[in-house]
């Protein structure tokens, strides 16, 4: 859910990283955070078990510059991949305006990341919300190691809508930008045509 | 679809009016620091000694901490628990929702008790209510007119989006 503040004359939207555990949702963010000039963001905010498992959710408030005299700020977050905390990643997608989902390339992972995707369809529903129609983006991350799919099965087992895609490795930063400018685009033209969330 | 249609939109007289009385507030209270957040995580307005603290990020926790409440609440058989407090050795932390939407959190020390930021919010919450109710309303009327004060984003191009990636 964007907020429109037209006394300040800011635009606030959230983008939700999701994907099965261990797949790179803070990796992503983290790499964000790292090649971002400190007065274009906020502090991220990492609330991790001591093992680095995401808990909760990372956050990171990013302001990307103005548009038509409005500043435009993204917050980003990203959802704990592990199976057993569904109840927090409903929690973390209310209100969500766009969804970057994160595969792991792994052949081992396809199933995680079949299950994710069937997750994220479901924890949408409940709030409302339907994947085809909310801005949403897939990035096939780890494509550095050896044991990963083809882009063409990844494609075929997680992206059947054809929404826009991006290979990656996240630690490195190869696509972890065009993946986020695709889905702020996404957002911003959906607020441009008065829809929103 | 329950989702849609729920973009909150404040303009210049809405943020005034909110503003206003969250100082009100801050000044009955004596506390030092008053926000009000949407349920999302977006701070929409703030008033107090802000300097040292990351609000952005005070917003984000507070929605996440209602949020995980309302998940416990749900688990217990309650709709949702409205007051929450956090006491800490020098500063403690009031946070209440407001019409089902709005969280109001007051940060405030011993110069103030929880008895009286407990009094003056309940007052509080039905002004604000009030107007996020009007905020609501309004919007809804923006909704059914034809075109509305559209959206600031009806005219960007491709090229304004790529140059904010610069």
């Amino acid at each position: 859910m964007s907020f429109i503040n037209y006394s300040s004359r800011e635009i606030n939207c959230k983008i939700v990283y999701y994907g099965p555990g261990l797949g790179g949702k803070t990796t992503n963010i983290q790499y964000i955070y790292d090649k971002t000039n400190p007065e274009a963001k906020g502090k991220m905010i990492s609330l991790a078990t001591e093992t680095e498992r995401t808990l909760f959710f990372d956050f990171l408030p990013l302001a990307l510059g103005t548009i038509r005299g409005f500043k435009t700020r993204f917050h980003l977050y990203t959802v704990p991949g592990q199976v057993f905390y569904d109840a927090s990643r409903k929690l973390i997608l209310k209100g969500v305006d766009g969804v970057v989902f994160v595969a792991d390339s792994q052949l081992e992972r396809m199933d995680a990341n079949m299950e994710s995707v069937e997750n994220l369809k479901e924890n949408l529903m409940e709030q409302g919300y339907d994947l085809a129609k909310i801005p949403y983006v897939v990035q096939f991350n780890k494509r550095d190691l050896d044991n990963v799919a083809t882009v063409e099965e990844l494609q075929k087992a997680l992206n059947p809508m054809q929404v826009p895609w991006f290979e990656a490795v996240a630690p490195g930063g190869s696509g972890v930008f065009e993946t986020l400018k695709a889905v702020a685009k996404q957002v911003l033209m959906q607020l441009k045509n008065g829809g929103g969330n | 679809m329950a989702a849609q249609n729920t973009n909150l939109v404040l303009y210049e007289e809405d943020v005034v009016r909110i503003e206003e009385e969250i100082a009100r507030l801050r000044q009955q209270t004596n506390s030092n620091l008053i926000f009000l957040v949407d349920r999302d995580g977006q701070l929409i307005a703030s008033c107090g000694d802000k300097e040292d603290l990351d609000t952005t990020s005070l917003a984000s926790l507070t929605a996440g901490n209602i949020a995980a409440t309302g998940g416990m609440a749900k688990l217990i058989g309650e709709k949702e628990f409205s007051i929450l407090f956090h006491e800490g050795e020098r500063d403690n932390i009031h946070i209440s929702i407001i019409a089902k939407r709005v969280i109001l959190v007051i940060i405030f020390d011993q110069r103030s008790s929880l008895g009286i930021v407990r009094l003056r919010v309940k007052k509080s919450s039905e002004t604000l209510a009030r107007i996020f109710e009007e905020v609501q309303q309004k919007k809804e009327k923006e909704g059914q007119d034809a075109d509305g004060l559209g959206s600031p984003l009806e005219e960007i191009t491709d090229e304004d989006i790529d140059r904010l990636f610069g």
